[in-house]
């Protein structure tokens, strides 16, 4: 199993690439709405390409007051 | 009338494939407009359904196939009237809307849902009236009516039971959560997933292939093994209008309908 920063990484990479912004601009413990600039439909959009990426089910009311990065690598480390 | 091109849809009718597709911005949201022109593909169905072996419903929309009612509309209208004209109003809309979804559900054709994106509450509706439903990876789905204090008012419970085991209805309905299309997969809601932008073109070859068979036979098959929960869908309305009456409704709605955060999908 990936360490919870591996994951990190991955869901970091992911986002930059997807929604086109620099990798490095991604600060892992910023609101990542605003350094995306996703609303919810996209966030939704985000959510199925994790699941997919890590192999995981992620309920979408685990994600109730997830904003940073950070914190949504520890909600999907506690599914692999 | 064998081709349509209507503000919410348009429809085609081809070499035994009636293609119909939704377009109205921002995502299909099924108002009092959109409902106007399914009625009218309804009508067109009765003469095309003769003509045809198969359906295809699909959204043009890049966000998706369907997110839903138009919750605005739903809440605008309710407010600018007094509560029993606006309970009135609502269960004419579910009537006329289960009228339309009934006909397509029992429709002597094979119907396909090609689906991608967003396919909440009555886009998943709509999409559960179809006998196949394609979905590509991208796609999403849920009932996320008991955020609003509501229930699914357009067919779903219904359906989902027809098709599904009661312990994935409840979990879908009581936890409103979305769910990705592996996992409609896996429950026997979704019959193929493909990959993104794939869905119809994967449809369009499944009724290649269906309309090989006898259009007789097929329809028979289906009429056996396809029941409309008639007297469910009725009490569906009955209860959906209960729930309606509701103050905690209407709070919600106003929520929805206000909200400025950029989480107005997420539970």
């Amino acid at each position: 199993m990936p360490s919870t920063d591996k994951t990190l990484d991955q869901i970091l990479n992911l986002a930059a690439t997807h929604f086109k912004v620099p990798r490095e601009k991604l600060d892992p413990d910023a609101d990542f709405f605003k350094a995306l600039g996703i609303d919810s439909l996209q966030t939704l959009d985000l959510l199925t390409r994790l699941e997919h990426h890590f192999h995981v089910e992620l309920p979408d009311y685990e994600l109730q007051g997830v904003t940073d990065f950070r914190t949504l690598a520890g909600k999907i480390q506690a599914r692999l | 009338m064998e081709q349509y091109k209507g503000q919410a849809l348009s429809w085609v009718l081809n070499s035994g494939v009636i293609e119909l597709s939704l377009h109205r911005a921002p995502c299909n949201e099924l108002g009092s407009l959109t409902l106007d022109e399914m009625e009218a593909f309804a009508a067109a169905l009765e003469d095309m359904q003769l003509h045809a072996n198969a359906l295809i419903i699909y959204s043009a929309l890049e966000c998706g196939f369907c997110a839903g009612a138009d919750l605005r509309e739903l809440y605008e209208r309710s407010q600018a009237m007094d509560k029993a004209e606006a309970l009135k109003g609502v269960r004419d809309f579910l009537e006329r809307i289960h009228r339309v979804l009934n006909l397509i559900d029992g429709a002597p054709l094979t119907t396909i849902a090609a689906v991608h994106g967003v396919t909440f509450g009555g886009g998943f509706e709509l999409a559960l009236t179809c006998d196949l439903i394609i979905a590509d990876k991208m796609a999403r789905f849920c009932f996320p009516e008991l955020r609003l204090g509501l229930i699914p008012g357009f067919g779903g419970i219904p359906r989902l039971k027809r098709d599904l085991g009661n312990a994935v209805v409840r979990d879908l309905l009581l936890t409103g959560r979305s769910f990705n299309a592996t996992k409609a997969q896996q429950i026997g809601l979704v019959s193929q997933v493909v990959s993104e932008g794939e869905a119809v073109r994967a449809a369009r070859a499944t009724a290649a292939q269906m309309g090989k068979f006898d259009r007789e036979t097929s329809i028979v098959a289906k009429r056996f093994i396809k029941p409309i929960p008639e007297e469910e869908l009725r009490r569906e309305i009955d209860i959906f209008c209960e729930l309606f009456a509701r103050p905690a409704v209407e709070a919600g709605l106003k929520k929805f309908v206000e909200s400025t955060e950029v989480q107005p999908y997420l539970p």
